[in-house]
Order: structure tokens, then C-alpha cells, then sequence
């Protein structure tokens, strides 16, 4: 068992008004001396079996295809245990 | 002349679709996601709505339900598919159509009559306009923010294949007030306003979404 986890991100020129609201709210709260809020997802993902070289292959594809759109997001993936 | 309009879990505006395919001269056909069955249809609607809950992205699932691989085979082949709303998000995430379609800049959902030019009057949905003609449409949407990279709006415009254009402010933040794209071949268009909420005037701002219905039966009947 190996679990995986595929962060997706907005590419940094791509506005992102989610990160944004919460930049907004923050403020708010009390919270002070935050300059940028980005928000992105996490993806885990528990493999059956190793994490090969090959089955990670087959998470970047996964990522690529469906978990992001490269048009307006980029991913990372990494292994966790 | 038989258009098909897609119902996917969670489309919204399915029946108004059909409503205003009929309105336009054709056969309005019920088309369902979970089918690999295009019944034989001479163009396809994608319709507004929130397919598959916008679950993950806009758009992104209902990309892979069973009849997206027939709609687009059909749409590589030349049949003319028209994404409205929501069906431009899927059309944009199913690669037929080149960007994508983000939050709205100010956050909010709008809902809204809006004044769009029709830039090109070339494509299968919109010869029924003249060039540079403006209409007033229903826009309603919370992620109709059009966005892609530089040399790809460079050659959209460069090619005309920007197929309409806010007029009046920019209401949702898109990159160069974009409302509508066409693929390279003009039988794909994605329109993020609502043709098929302006076809009569009991209800709606007017009847000028109904050329993007009458369009595609006289390219059909040319074709």
C-alpha cells in the first residue's frame, strides 16, 4: 500500500478569486501581515501495491488527464509512505 | 433537420434548449449522458447547468460521460455542436475547444441581459447574423471567466475564431471581454451567455439568441 498525493495549484498567472476571498476574510478576523492567499486542491490517493516508478507514471497521467486542467493549473506529485 | 440536446446529472437548461432548437425550424432530440448514442442527429447542444455537480471542475467529469465520446468524434468529423454555459466548460475541458473558463473575477454569481457582438458570423451557429451585429442574451453564470495564454487568444483572433465579444463592461473578467470561441473548422462554438433564454418575447429580453438556432438548420440545409 502506498498512498500518493497530487497537489494542483492555479498557475500563478491565472487569477484566483477563491484565494483571494480568503485573503479578503482574513483581515477580518483579526488575521493581519498576509499578502497572498492561493488556493489549490490535495488529491490522496491510496495504490494498491508499491509506488513504482510505473505506477507513478500512471498518477502523473492521472493528474495530467482528469485531477487537473494544465490550461489553468499545475500539479505536483509526491509519495507519501 | 434533427439537433440533439444533451442531458447530463445536473444540466439545468436541457428543456429551454429543445425549446428553442424547435423555435429555430428543427427536431429537438433528447440525448442522455450515460448513452454511446448520438441517435443519429445532425448537430448537438450542450446545455447550461451544473453537470455532475461541478464536482471537481466545471465541466471536468462530465467530459468523460459515454456520450462526450461520441459528441466528439461527431464534432471532429464536422457536425456542428454548440456548448452553451456549461456546455462551453465541457467543450473547453474535452479539448475541442482551446482555454478554459475560471471563477468570475468579482466572485459573484451573475445574472444579467447582455449586450454581445457577434465577431464572427461565419461558424455553423451564427450566420444567421451580420458581422459586428449586436445582441442582447441572458448571461448566468458564477465561472464564465474566459482565460488562456497569450499566443492562444493572439491566434483566435487572428484566425476569427473569437465568436463573440461583451459589449458594455466585462462582466465576468474574461481576457479580452471574450463570450464565445469557435474552433479552428467553425462547426464547434462555446458561448458562455444563454441564446436559448432570448427566443420568444413572452419571456426573456427579446428573441435575438434565436439566430444561433436558425443558423444551424440553413448550414445544415447548405451543407
Amino acid at each position: 500500500m502506498a498512498r500518493v498525493v497530487v497537489d494542483v495549484m492555479p498557475k500563478p498567472e491565472i487569477l484566483d478569486p477563491q484565494g483571494k476571498a480568503v485573503q479578503g476574510a482574513l483581515p477580518r478576523l483579526g488575521f493581519t501581515g498576509v499578502s497572498e492567499v492561493r488556493q489549490g486542491k490535495r488529491f490522496e490517493l491510496e495504490l494498491e501495491g508499491e509506488a513504482t516508478d510505473e505506477r507513478l507514471a500512471q498518477v502523473h497521467e492521472m493528474a495530467a488527464t482528469l485531477l487537473s486542467n494544465p490550461v489553468i493549473e499545475d500539479y505536483a506529485v509526491r509519495v507519501l509512505s | 433537420m434533427r439537433v440533439g440536446v444533451v442531458t447530463f446529472p445536473g444540466s439545468l437548461d436541457d428543456v429551454d434548449a429543445r425549446r428553442a432548437v424547435r423555435l429555430g425550424g428543427a427536431e429537438a432530440v433528447p440525448l442522455w449522458h450515460g448513452d454511446h448514442d448520438l441517435k443519429g442527429v445532425d448537430a448537438v447542444v450542450l446545455p447550461g447547468g451544473f453537470s455532475y455537480g461541478d464536482y471537481l471542475r466545471c465541466g471536468a467529469i462530465a467530459r468523460f460521460a459515454p456520450v462526450m465520446t461520441e459528441v466528439v468524434a461527431a464534432a471532429q468529423g464536422g457536425m456542428p455542436v454548440l456548448g452553451i454555459c456549461n456546455g462551453f466548460q465541457i467543450l473547453c475541458e474535452s479539448h475541442l475547444l482551446p482555454g478554459a473558463l475560471i471563477r468570475n473575477d468579482h466572485r459573484k454569481f451573475g445574472c444579467l441581459d447582455q449586450t454581445v457582438r457577434i465577431e464572427s458570423a461565419t461558424t455553423a451557429w451564427t450566420s444567421a447574423y451580420a458581422p459586428d451585429q449586436e445582441v442582447t442574451i441572458v448571461l448566468k453564470n458564477g465561472e464564465g471567466s474566459y482565460v488562456a495564454d497569450l499566443d492562444t487568444l493572439d491566434r483566435l483572433e487572428g484566425e476569427g475564431q473569437v465568436v463573440a465579444r461583451y459589449v458594455g463592461g466585462n462582466p465576468n473578467g474574461s481576457q479580452r471581454a471574450i463570450a464565445g470561441v469557435s474552433n479552428a473548422a467553425g462547426n464547434v462554438v462555446g458561448l458562455m451567455p444563454h441564446p436559448e433564454h432570448a427566443v420568444e418575447d413572452l419571456c426573456g429580453p427579446g428573441t435575438d439568441g434565436l439566430g444561433f438556432f436558425t443558423s444551424v438548420v440553413a448550414s445544415l440545409a447548405s451543407a
